[in-house]
This record gives C-alpha cells, structure tokens and sequence, in this order.
C-alpha cells in the first residue's frame, strides 16, 4: 500500500511486521523517529509479545540486544554517529557471538566536532567488526532492507546493519509502499536460533579464544560473509518474486554499458547522481553509476564485473579515513586491480554538506575531460581552508580549528580577537 | 532473619552439613547431587574464593529455581578461568558478552524469556568488582532502575585481579596493587570515600539487595533463595577473598572472609525495597589487625616500619560499619583481643 | 551436525577433561586423630565414637561402642572422675562436654532397655584364675570371655564388686545398678566363687589348672599412722568403715564425727557418717583445699550435706570425747610444717582416710613375683615376672581408681589372650593427638554444658538415695551434641562444602568422603576448615 510516510516511520512500521520481539532503544538524531514510532506500537500492544527496553546508553542497547537473540528472541535496535561508536564494543562482540540482531544505523557524522547531519563515518568505523552492512537508496529500500536485513541475518547467524542516510532519509516524507502482514509472514520465517540459552540443553556461550582458534574462527565468520554474497541475490530475488520490487541485492548498474566514466556510490547520494548523469547523458558524456549495496560483505567481483569496461572509475563517497583518502574507493581499488580502470575518489557531503545535481555536473564535467587528481573533496571552501593553515603557520597555538572555521564564516560571533 | 539457627546440633548453624538435619533443612552444597554449577577442571588459583562463591550462589539459585536459570558472566577471573575454550566448567546456561556490559544483556535475556513465556526461567548476571562498581556500573544501575528481573551478583575481590592486580573502585583504602603501589609518604590505595555498592544498589529501592561472605555458607544460600523469592532487580554482593591479589595463604580464603565480617570491615546484611531487614551479627569481635595481617596487600602496615596510623584508620572504618548496621549484639561490647585466641588458633 | 559456532561455543562440563590436579605439591588425606578424651580414658573407651552414635540418638549402638571397652556404663557413668572431661577440648571453647552423665545416661537406657552385653566368644578350652572381683576382675572376666577364654572369679568378700561396693558409699552408686551390671557380666558365663580367701597362688593355680591368673585383689588395707590416744577413744579406718557400712553393719561412731584426711575416701567416709546420725561430721587435712586430693564434685557436694573442713590440720591426739589439733602452715614447696600451735576439736570418734594398702600375703609363694611399694611388678601387658601370672588395678598401680582398674581388666585380659594363645601382644601405635590447635571450632554452636540435677539437701539427710540425678533424654542428646568430634570425621560436609574445585567425593551413608586427586589443587581450605581436625596436608611424592 502507497502511503506518504516519513522514512523513520516507514522503517519503524516494517519492522513492526517483521515481528521483532525485543527492542531496545537509546534516542539519538536522526534514530529517533524510527524507535518512538516502535515504542509507541509496542506500549499499544500491537507487536505482543515484543519488550520495549529503555537503555541508559547506545552499549546497553546492543547488549540487550546480545542477550535477548542468545536466548532466542529476534532483537531490534536502531542508532548512529557517537551513539555506534559507543556501542562498538558490543557490536563487535554481537557479530564474534553470531547473534542475528538486526539494528537501523541512521549515518551520521561522528564528533568532534559534534554535527548531527549526515555522512558515512559512523559506518565505516564499524565495517570490520563482523556485521553485514547494506546501503538503502531510498525509503522505499531501506523499509524493504529491513525484512531482508531479517532473513539474512537468522539464516546467517550474523548481525546484519541497515544504513540510511540521517535526516535525507529519516526524516524525508515521500510515498512508502509499506508491505504487508502475510507477505512479510511468509518471506521471514520466525527465528530459529542456532544456539539458545537454555536450561535444559545447557550451553557456554562466549568462550576466551586463544592462538590455537582464534584465527579460525575469524577465518569461518569471513566465509560465512562470502556465503552472505550468494544469499544476499537469492534474498533479494525472492523479495522480488513475493513483491515485484527490486530491493536490496548487492550491486546496482544504471547507465553503464557504454560508459567511459562510472560514478560509484553508496547510500541516497545515489539519486541525484543518477539525475546528474542523465543530464551529462543528455550532453553526449558516456557515464553510468554503480550503485553498492552490500557494502559488507563487500562483492568484490560483481563490483569489477560492473565496473572493468570503464576506463574511468569515480568513487563518491561520504566519508574518508584521515590521512589516507576513500574508504570505499579503496575497496574498489582493490576489487579493479589488472583491470586499467582509473579510479578518483571524491569526498562529499560530509557532516550534511549538501551534494548538488550541480556541483556533481561539473564534477563528471571535469571527470569527462580528465580533468580529476586523485582526491578531491567537493565544494571545498578552499579560502576559508587556506586562512586557516596560514593562522596555523604563524602560529603553533591557533586554537581549535572547527572554532576559527565557524569565526571565518561569521557563523560564530566573534570573541577573543587578541589571538 | 532469613535463616534458622539450628542450635541443638554440634555444628548445624555453621558447617556446610550435618548427617542429623533432615534433608530439607540441609544446606544445598551439602547436597552430593548438587548442580555443581561450576565443575572441576577449571583454571582458577588454588584457594580461590570466587570460584566457590560462584558455584555456592548458583547452586543455591539452582535450587530455589528448580534448575530452570540462565547465567550472564562479565569478563574477569571467573569467566575466564572457567571457560578456556576448549573447555567450560559450567553446566547451566551461560552467557559471556563483555566487561562492562553483564547487567544488560541479562535484561535482554530476561525480555526475551518473558516473550517466550518462560517467566519460571530466572536470570542471574554475575561480574567481579571491576565489572560491577566501574565499568559496568552504568548498566548495572539502569539494569536497577528498570527493575529488570535480574539477580546480578558481585564477586568482589577488592580489585582488577585478572589483569594483574590492579586498583578498582572497590579495592580498599591502603591495600597495595599494581596501580597503588605501597610506595611512598601513603603507600597503598588512597583513603577515599569509597564506592559501597550494596548502599548504592538499596538508594535504587529495588526489591532486595543482600551483602554475604564465602565463610558463611548457610547466610549466603539463604540470602540467594530469599533474592529468588523476588521479581524484580535484585543484588547481591559476596566477598570473595582472592590468594593471589591479597597476598594470603591459598587455605586462608574463607578464615579471612570470616575475619572481614568479624572485624566489621565487611558489614553482612540484608535490604528490602532501600531498607536494611537484618544484619549478620558479629559472633567473635576481631581487631582488624588480625584480618590485615594475614594478607600481604597490608604488610607495609606492619613489619619494621609499621604504620599503626594507618591501622588505627581502618579500625575506625570498621567501628563506623559497626555503629551504621549495629553488627554488635550490645553496641558498647569492648573490642577484646582475647575474644580471637580461638580463632587465631584454629 | 552441530551447528553451534566453532570455539565460541561449548557443551557444558567439558572442563572435567582438564585433571588440574597436577597443580599439586601437597595433598590432602583423611585421618583420624586421638580424641583427647579417648586419650585420658584409664578404660581406654572410645568416647568419640560412642558419642558420635549418641549424637545420632542412637542409644543403643552408643552403648555397644561404650562396651566394647567398659562393660559397666551406668557404673562409671556415677563413679568416674572423668579425665576424659578435664582433657575435653570443649573446655577450650565454652565448658567439657559431660561425658560422664551421657555415659550414666547410656548405662541406665540399657539397664532400662535390657540391652545385652556382646555374647562370650567361641571356647577356646583355656582356663584363667581372677583373683578379686571389684572392677579390674570383673572387667577382666568380660574381656576374657569375649574372647572364649573360661574364668573363674573369687573373691573373699560375700558379693561382687570389690571397692565398687565396700567402698563406694550407695547414695554415689545405688546397688541395684552395681548388681544389675555385674550380674550381665556374670551371665556371660563366669564362675564365681565368693568367700574363698586365696592364701597362695601357686597353690591355687595349680589346682584347678588354670593356663593363667590374673591378680587383682585391690588394695583393701585402710592405712594407720600413730596417734596417741586414749584407751576409749575410736578411731577405726574409713575402707573398713565404708566396707561394713555397706555390709549393712556399721558401726556406731557417736554424734561428732572427725575424718582424717583429704582424699574422696574422706568426703565418703564423712558424708556415710552424716547420713548415719552424726551431726557434726569435719574433715581434718594437713594440707589447704588447693592441695586437696579428693575431686571437686565430691568436696562441693560435701559441703551442702554440711561437712565442715578443717585445713592445716594434723591431729596429734585422740581423746575419748575429743581430739587435739596442730595447726599446720605450707612452706615454699607447699608442703606442710608443724607450727606449735594446737587447739582442740570436740570428737566421739576419729576416722582415718590416709590411703590405702594392698595385702599381697597370697604371692608369699610365688617367688618369681616381684613387688615394689606394695604394688605387684607388671610389664605393659600387665604380666609380672612370674609366666602366666598377671596382675592389675590397685594391686599394681599407684592410680586407684575404679576406671584405672578397668582398664587393666581389659589389658590383663588382652595380654592373657595372647598369653594363652602363645603368641606375643605387640602394641598398638597411638594415633597422633587431636589437640585444641587442629580444630577449627568456629564451626561449633555456642552450647553451654548442660548441668545434672542433685537431690535436694534436705533428701540427703538421713538416707543413701542417689545424690547425683540422671540426664533426660533431650539433655543427654544435646549434651552429645556438643562433642566437637576431636580429630575424627562425623560428616559435617565442610570438606565438600568448601573446595573450589568440587574435588571432594561426598560417599553418603555415613560412608564419609573422598578425595578426587585428578581434581584436587591441593589449597588446604578443607584443612584448614575441617572443624575437627581429621585431614592434613601431605607432601606430594614427587
């Protein structure tokens, strides 16, 4: 049924009908939509039996989540930004358990300085930690992930992690065909844990590994991520089949038969490109986009496989590992290796920089012409940055530079001028 | 009081058995088909309080559970000393997810039994001091304010003894560890105001909170069966002497539980909803030299350069938990040396 | 399949695969200890043991444990002066246990219950001559014949029971109980002969046969010293006193009574005389009541008939209607010295308890015999040089006692048996002893001794009922329970209870305990926390 919902709402009412039995929440922007919708069901009664837990932090939240899956319940949460990184210890410990929780992560920028807009970092800070992580380009996907995340997850045994872009997603209002009851009944069969707390079949869960395993049982969490890369397909797939929409999956092509460009991106970014790169069409520029889904497991081959007749990959992505550049255009580097393709990285829209159909036209502009360094950050303010390395090297102690950013753009009013 | 003294027996109030009570009135460990909770072939020091403590506890919830209980460990000497793959030693369900998070994956697990309809399983979450007065306190007191029906048990051991002795928040004022070395103008752990759990845990007014020793094996089950009696949080602080952190004899761990409850230094009681329902009196009054002395954490106190100052403090800590619980019979009773000759024989 | 994750998850239990028991370098094992009251026992009882069944109110097995040593509970459960009791480790905590009112308590529930004394054992077609049937020979001849050996008891006296009866006034030792003991042992086929003087052993020996003799003929002679006193003035010795008393003869001593000495004879001897009429009954001693040798219950209970005593003292005169006193004063060693100074003490009749001495004209025969201070000469298993004879109780010790003489009946009897057989009694080592240092008695409840009951004073009077009153049953039953079990297990399930390593084996049914080595880290908390003292650590054997 179409129905215009807020993406929060939307998330929250299919997780309703994934019949989630313990949900636990600790309120962070932009999650909180989607946990006060599904605290409001469960105080009326409508997901019984399910608990509503109101944690005191982000790792108490995982940690309810951790012991309720290991005493077989399907667990729920939802979270982002400083909130993921304050759960990390027991997001890693939920994925080394092989607990099937499934948890919303509404991406967010991480602090300092503290931003509550959207980008990609709290997600890759965590993408080595064991959990499966599929990007949502819409709404309309994300609520579709939610099931599937679900499915995968108890078929798996491993956590799986739906990422929506905060607020562009969250808190957008647009039409949200929301599944239904006996769809969903039938698609997710209900949990089966692979291991129970249970008195009568006594186990110890949660062993000390040392050397003599502990490689091992790293070694057997990647191939079941390997395995998740036929699953996630088949997943989809059926998803398709009970409900003619194409949803989840592990990579999306547009365009890019011919393309000498392919713009590579993750997340709701990815309309907008699409948008620009019509327009480049429109101009006669061969450019596609390939959108990733699954960015853990992270489908090495189909990646080259939709990428490696493009001379020319740009990777767009919203965030970056300090220092070093992309974190996913390193992951596409690595999966186009011997295969010519040139690849850019392109930051953006980090902390909720907004990223323009315009900017992105004179970015695959320049792109067309090979015009691209290596790194580029998009509609970087490069006056404000150079003021501010040219304050740093007349000084060693110039103060914090968010602070004399925000000064320099008058957004912040003016104290202590004597520095 | 939540025991029966039996006096009429040679030992029936105080040994773990007796062949002359009825099986009934037996103390679960005297029990040769006992869960034994926690079973042999685990990794723990010789003499190791927590060890015992662990398996006196659980067996006891066993019991009052009718076997039907599920167990959260914290990281720490217990749940690694006693799951070293490939090996457990335990026999119930158990659970270990991390340091500081026990208290709220137990939540977890009681949800997800209440979901499944399976209210008669009952959760215990159980830690070291380390687990539960510092890294795990946020969740342990959440766990408390929710009412969580969860009985969380301490075993503290006064200090991070699985990394190597360190300080915790529970580690006492002048006893040496790693991180408070007996160095110095004030060697040992600083006097401070101290972080009394079971005080913390009553000001959260949940159900019940019960403190208990090793050395009373009768005080500890009865304490585990009245917590089992309750829906709810409940909390449950056992003194675990610890050889190896405490610097003591490996046969001495339940004589110096003993003596930390003679003394006074560890005040044994019970709570009900924030009030305190009954204190463990003390039975032979002990100076507390006589409990510092036996642990080499407290030798800098003594020897060639004595501190009886210091001493003299930690008296005065302990005549404050005398006077704050009334654990004397006759609160003016003399603090009489010879009341230990007994003791310190035996 | 098992389809739980490698390594992170485990079956239950599957520690017991690692034997931690190789972290030991001491051991611990079970032992049992000497109970200091077994140790003290002149009659060599097991007071642990027979406690322990008591505990239990089993009764009956108490006392078949009581008379595998002592056949005569009820008896020594009244004239015992328990050095059991002054050994008690219990003394230590709060009060001894009352050993000796639970073993009156036992005696009586099988005098009451007609319990029945172990059957003689299979005749061994060997022949012993006991001379003297107070509580050597009579213990003597229950020995013997449990172990199928004939006996024939004589005796000079009319009944049974040597200084049992003729010294130990009725109101410590009712007759109905003495006879009704000694009638179980007679049953068991002993052949008595009362009335018989044996002038000489060999004699006697030889006669009837016997493969050996067993003297034990106490020491009946009342020692005399010299007193000046006048042609009128009595004076008799309180064992021929005490002994025609209980011949229902006694003589008449006047109203002011005067007993000379300080032993429990004395306290008899006055205490007799009180209840035959005198109304002054004192006691003159040398020496002070600290150096008195009479037991304290005999004193105290003395004192409430109305005794009187008189401390450094020594009568110097009898007179017919009084005696003359010197005062006495101890000097440094504490022993007394004469002062001067006298004074004078109303007195119709003087009666001597300066101590005993045997009459051993019977051995003048029998030369290879030897005696030394009026006691016969004996090796350990109580045989004296000449073969085959051997001799106990007060004709071969210092330590006249009922009990003393007990335990040399049964001793006698042991080296007779092996005598007999050919054989050579090689002696039992002693356990080590389960002193106060070993226990651990925080384990024990505070339970104060329960007190016997006395016959109120004004019932004492004038008649020989029974002084001290029994235990009832729950008293006897609590005060067993306050056995601390020195030095041996009584399945207190504190070992079990307190191994972190679950390596004690709790066998069940009284079974007890077991050590499971594979396991066991060797800590010593159940040493240390075994109430009892019943496990030491051992080093291990590497």
């Amino acid at each position: 049924m179409l129905t215009q919902i807020e993406g929060s709402r939307a998330i929250a009412e299919t997780v309703a009908l994934c019949r989630p039995e313990v949900v636990c929440a600790y309120p962070i922007s932009p999650q909180t939509h989607i946990i006060e919708a599904v605290g409001v069901m469960v105080k009326e009664g409508r997901l019984a039996p399910c608990e509503f837990i109101n944690v005191e932090s982000e790792f108490a939240a995982m940690s309810v989540a951790i012991g309720a899956s290991a005493a077989g319940a399907r667990a729920y949460t939802a979270t982002a930004s400083q909130g993921l990184l304050y759960m990390m210890e027991a997001v890693y410990n939920a994925a080394g358990l092989g607990l099937p929780i499934v948890m919303t992560l509404a991406n967010r920028a991480i602090g300092a300085p503290i931003n509550i807009w959207n980008d990609h970092s709290d997600a890759m800070a965590v993408r080595d930690s064991g959990w499966i992580q599929l990007f949502a380009e819409t709404n309309q996907e994300a609520a579709d992930l939610h099931v599937q995340a679900f499915r995968l997850a108890e078929e798996l045994s491993v956590p799986v992690m739906v990422c929506m872009d905060g607020f562009i997603l969250t808190h957008a209002v647009e039409g949200v065909d929301l599944l239904d009851q006996s769809m969903v009944d039938a698609y997710l069969p209900p949990y089966e844990p692979r291991q129970i707390l249970d008195p009568d079949n006594p186990v110890s869960i949660g062993a000390m590994v040392g050397p003599e395993a502990f490689q091992e049982v790293r070694y057997l969490a990647h191939l079941r991520q390997l395995d998740a890369l036929h699953r996630i397909p088949v997943i989809a797939e059926e998803f398709f089949a009970a409900t003619g929409r194409h949803s989840g999956g592990l990579v999306h092509s547009y365009r890019t038969e011919d393309a000498d460009t392919i713009v590579v991106a993750m997340g709701s970014v990815l309309g907008t490109i699409k948008d620009a790169v019509d327009i480049r069409r429109d101009s006669g520029e061969r450019i596609g986009v390939v959108g990733i889904t699954s960015f853990r497991p992270f489908p090495s081959l189909q990646v080259r496989e939709a990428l490696r007749h493009a001379p020319q990959v740009v990777v767009l992505e919203k965030a970056f590992s300090i220092g070093h550049g992309g974190v996913l255009a390193t992951d596409i580097s690595m999966a186009l290796q011997g295969t010519g393709c040139v690849v850019r990285e392109v930051v953006a829209g980090l902390g909720g920089r907004p990223i323009t159909r315009l900017s992105l036209e004179k970015l695959f502009y320049k792109a067309a012409r090979g015009e691209l360094g290596e790194l580029l950050f998009l509609d970087l303010d490069v006056e404000v940055v150079d003021r501010e390395l040219a304050r740093m090297k007349a000084g060693r102690r110039s103060g914090p530079s968010a602070e004399n950013v925000l000064r320099d753009l008058g957004t912040t009013r003016v104290e202590g001028q004597g520095r | 009081m939540t025991k029966r003294p039996i006096r009429f027996y040679q030992v029936g109030s105080f040994a773990v058995g007796n062949r002359l009570l009825r099986d009934d009135e037996r103390t679960v460990q005297s029990d040769p088909h006992r869960s034994n909770s926690i079973d042999s072939g685990h990794r723990a020091c010789q003499g190791c309080g927590e060890a015992l403590g662990a398996r006196y506890a659980l067996d006891a919830a066993m019991r009052a559970t009718q076997g039907q209980l599920v167990a959260v460990n914290a990281t720490g000497c217990l749940e690694v000393f006693s799951t070293p793959y490939p090996e457990t030693s335990w026999r119930i369900p158990w659970l270990h997810s991390l340091f500081g998070n026990a208290p709220a994956v137990a939540t977890g697990v009681s949800a997800a039994l209440r979901v499944k309809g399976r209210s008669d399983v009952r959760v215990v979450s159980q830690g070291g001091d380390g687990s539960t007065v510092d890294i795990g306190f946020g969740c342990l007191s959440g766990m408390f304010e929710r009412n969580d029906d969860v009985l969380y048990i301490c075993y503290d051991n006064e200090g991070y003894m699985n990394t190597g002795v360190q300080r915790s928040g529970a580690t006492p004022p002048a006893a040496r560890t790693a991180t408070t070395d007996a160095v110095g103008p004030q060697p040992g752990n600083a006097f401070g105001q101290g972080k009394d759990l079971p005080r913390i845990a009553m000001a959260h007014d949940i159900p019940y909170v019960a403190t208990a020793t090793v050395a009373d094996l009768h005080d500890l089950e009865a304490k585990v069966e009245r917590a089992m009696s309750f829906r709810g949080a409940r909390y449950l602080h056992v003194l675990v002497p610890c050889p190896l952190g405490w610097g003591s004899a490996s046969n001495e761990t339940i004589h110096i539980a003993r003596l930390a409850k003679e003394t006074g230094l560890f005040p044994v009681f019970e709570a009900e909803y924030g009030t305190v329902t009954s204190v463990s009196k003390i039975r032979r009054r002990t100076p507390v030299e006589e409990y510092l002395k036996l642990q080499k954490r407290f030798a800098h106190l003594f020897g060639k350069n004595p501190r009886p100052e210091i001493v003299t403090h930690l008296q005065e800590i302990a005549n404050r938990n005398i006077e704050r619980y009334g654990l004397l019979d006759t609160a003016d009773a003399p603090l009489a040396r010879h009341a230990t000759t007994a003791e310190v024989r035996s | 399949m098992n389809k739980r994750p490698f390594a992170i998850t485990l079956d239950v239990g599957s520690s017991r695969s690692n034997h931690t028991g190789s972290w030991r370098v001491e051991r611990p094992v079970y032992v049992d200890r000497l109970p200091p009251c077994n140790n003290a026992c002149p009659a060599g009882e097991n007071i642990q043991g027979w406690l322990y069944e008591a505990e239990s109110g089993n009764y009956e097995a108490a006392w078949h444990k009581l008379v595998e040593e002592n056949p005569f509970p009820a008896i020594m459960g009244r004239i015992c002066f328990h050095p059991c009791e002054s050994a008690c480790n219990r003394a230590q905590v709060d009060e001894a246990v009352g050993i000796n009112a639970v073993e009156r308590f036992l005696g009586d529930y099988a005098l009451e219950h007609g319990l029945r004394l172990p059957s003689a054992g299979e005749d061994t077609a060997k022949r012993v001559l006991i001379v003297g049937a107070g509580p050597a020979g009579l213990s003597a001849a229950y020995h013997l014949r449990r172990l199928g050996h004939g006996v024939r008891l004589v005796d000079s006296s009319a009944q049974l029971g040597g200084m049992m009866r003729y010294g130990i006034p009725a109101y410590r030792l009712p007759r109905a109980i003495l006879d009704a003991e000694i009638a179980r042992v007679v049953d068991m086929g002993v052949e008595v002969v009362l009335n018989h003087n044996v002038a000489d052993i060999e004699v006697e020996r030889e006669s009837g046969g016997f493969d050996a003799v067993f003297l034990a003929v106490g020491a009946q002679l009342g020692k005399r010293v010299n007193i000046p006193a006048g042609d009128s003035a009595k004076i008799l010795d309180a064992v021929s006193y005490l002994h025609e008393v209980a011949e229902e003869n006694p003589p008449l001593l006047g109203r002011r009574v005067v007993v000379y000495g300080g032993g429990d004879t004395a306290m008899d001897a006055a205490r007799t005389a009180r209840r035959l009429g005198a109304t002054e009954a004192v006691v003159v001693y040398r020496r002070n009541q600290e150096r008195m040798p009479a037991h304290d219950e005999e004193y105290e209970q003395a004192k409430v008939e109305g005794i009187t005593m008189l401390w450094l003292s020594t009568i110097s005169e009898v007179q017919s209607d009084k005696i003359v006193i010197e005062k006495m004063r101890l000097n440094a060693e504490g022993f007394p010295e004469a002062t001067g100074e006298y004074e004078e003490l109303d007195a119709d009749a003087v009666v001597l308890a300066l101590g005993q001495d045997t009459d051993l004209s019977l051995l003048s025969q029998a030369r290879d015999v030897e005696v030394e201070n009026g006691s016969v000469k004996v090796a350990a298993n109580l045989m004296a040089n000449a073969q085959g004879v051997f001799a106990g109780g007060d004709a071969a010790t210092e330590d006249r006692t009922a009990t003393v003489a007990v335990g040399h009946g049964k001793k006698a009897a042991r080296g007779i048996d092996a005598f007999v057989r050919g054989e050579t009694l090689e002696p039992v080592a002693k356990h080590e002893l389960a002193d106060f240092a070993k226990l651990n008695t925080w384990y024990y409840s505070d339970a104060e001794r329960t007190q016997r009951p006395e016959l109120e004073k004004v019932r004492r009077q004038d008649n020989f009922e029974e002084v001290v009153l029994g235990l009832t049953e729950r008293n006897a039953l609590f005060e067993a329970r306050r056995c601390m079990s020195c030095g041996n297990c009584f399945e207190c399930d504190n070992c079990f209870g307190v191994c972190p390593d679950n390596a004690v084996i709790k066998l069940g049914d009284a079974g007890k305990y077991e050590f499971n080595y594979d396991y066991c880290k060797g800590c010593g908390i159940c040493v240390k926390e075994c109430p009892c003292g019943a496990i030491e650590m051992v080093p291990e054997l590497i």
